[in-house]
């Protein structure tokens, strides 16, 4: 069934679709990842800390951020904000977009997370003397992190996936390039699944990592009396 | 050193403290005792205004306060001076034990790290725990946990040490080292206000007694007296019910 062309076009492929996959799907993730992080830590923080006003303007952006597409979410930003006089090359749009979709589920996550400490650290830490903000960064905040990263893991997986979504808007990432290199060849099937097997092979790489650091960094434990 | 006037808390339509009145000297050891649901826990609480009390004057060192409108400046500048012990310790989950002392004296007193360290290092000998300064508070006991905690409140060297319960979540057997360490800290003049339900403490550790019930302070004053002649019928009762549970005073 398998011909000795279908063999060489998986091969020759497999260089093809990689290449743009570690130039720019991994990065476009690594990056938008790390902007997410900053939005969901600090729209976390703002809602935790119940900031007037803010915190009402961060329950807003993650009402719209996840009560809409995310392919429509880039379609607006790359397609539909040139109207405004806005016009963003490909990679920033979708890195504008990712980063803000992300940050949304990400700071709910944190803000469970902030809420699972237990009050009693914040309120150990002021009695030492510690301000609010020394007490989250120093006690609380590390403890949340501890506590959202399997889901934050989570998350970041689902990113890695997602960033397909930017061939919509041009960005030559993975999954474009595979596209092209399928119709070049007319051969549909297995370039999609090797594709696919692509994708699998990054996501197996970040759970085997998020193992590694999970055991790593332990857990606080339960205190016992 | 500290006198509270009128101290009053509700939470909702409950009113948990109903005007309470306290004094405590320099060197005082001083027992608040009470049964569950008298408002022992939420005085202290209010005192270290870990609560927003709903009224109540506060002296502290000769300053005054008025203490359900405290600038956050005032609260910061007095919680500076003071400790507070928990009931279930509240050590920080995510540091050692040294850390655990060290941590306020680096980051709120910006005491250089050497000197928090060697600061930390003797308070955890002081408590007997010097070979658990590298351990995180799940790989040590209930009992070594509430050590810790005590050493963390004595290194910034405060005023007067809040204890909230400081043996009530520990088992039976491990609550004697933590009273003893309590007990060292009376002897050296620590100043200390304690709430407990034990009363071996109250009696022969403390030299004052304040006995609270729904809200009120019922009668206070010398811990001799109180044990020995209290005044008030419902001192008596609730004295009696201690003995009759089985908990005797020495």
């Amino acid at each position: 069934m398998i011909s000795e062309r279908l063999v060489e076009i998986i091969l020759d492929s497999f260089w093809q679709i990689l290449l743009p996959g570690l130039a720019v799907t991994i990065p476009l993730t690594a990056v938008s990842f790390f902007f997410a992080m900053i939005i969901a830590v600090i729209t976390a923080m703002v809602q935790f800390a119940r900031v007037p006003v803010l915190r009402h303007i961060a329950r807003f952006y993650i009402w719209v951020a996840r009560g809409t597409p995310l392919l429509v979410q880039l379609f607006v930003v790359f397609y539909g904000l040139p109207d405004l006089g806005i016009i963003l090359e490909p990679i920033p749009a979708a890195i504008i977009v990712f980063s803000l979709n992300e940050g949304a589920y990400c700071a709910e996550t944190v803000r469970a997370s902030l809420e699972a400490v237990p009050h009693g650290q914040m309120e150990a830490g002021r009695c030492v003397g510690m301000s609010y903000l020394q007490v989250m960064g120093r006690i609380v905040l590390p403890q949340a992190m501890r506590i959202a990263f399997p889901s934050l893991s989570n998350s970041l997986i689902a990113m890695v996936k997602d960033t397909s979504l930017a061939s919509n808007i041009t960005v030559t990432e993975m999954f474009m390039e595979t596209q092209r290199i399928a119709s070049r060849y007319a051969e549909f099937l297995p370039l999609y699944i090797e594709v696919g097997l692509i994708y699998l092979l990054f996501c197996t790489v970040l759970t085997k990592v998020q193992r590694i650091v999970e055991k790593r960094l332990g857990t606080y434990g339960r205190q016992g009396g | 050193m500290l006198e509270v006037h009128n101290l009053r808390k509700s939470f909702g339509s409950l009113e948990v403290l109903r005007g309470i009145d306290l004094t405590v000297n320099k060197g005082d050891v001083v027992a608040v005792l009470g049964s569950s649901g008298s408002g022992k826990t939420t005085l202290l609480r209010c005192l270290n205004f870990l609560e927003t009390s709903d009224a109540g004057v506060m002296t502290f060192d000769g300053e005054q306060f008025q203490m359900e409108r405290m600038s956050k400046k005032d609260i910061a500048r007095l919680r500076a001076k003071t400790a507070f012990v928990f009931q279930d310790y509240n050590l920080f989950l995510n540091k050692t034990a040294l850390q655990n002392v060290t941590e306020g004296l680096i980051v709120a007193r910006k005491m250089p790290k050497e000197e928090a360290v060697a600061l930390g290092r003797r308070m955890l000998a002081k408590v007997g725990l010097s070979d658990r300064e590298a351990h995180s508070p799940s790989q040590l006991s209930g009992g070594q946990q509430q050590l810790v905690a005590i050493a963390r409140a004595m290194a910034t060297d405060p005023e007067i040490i809040y204890f909230d319960e400081p043996t009530s979540a520990l088992d039976p057997e491990l609550t004697g080292e933590v009273l003893s360490v309590m007990r060292d800290l009376a002897e050296e003049g620590r100043t200390m206000l304690v709430v407990t339900h034990e009363m071996g403490f109250a009696r022969h550790v403390s030299n004052q007694v304040i006995f609270m019930e729904h809200g009120e302070v019922v009668e206070s004053g010398d811990s001799k007296n109180f044990f020995e002649h209290p005044q008030q019928e419902r001192t008596r009762a609730f004295l009696r019910n201690i003995y009759q549970a089985g908990t005797p005073a020495d």
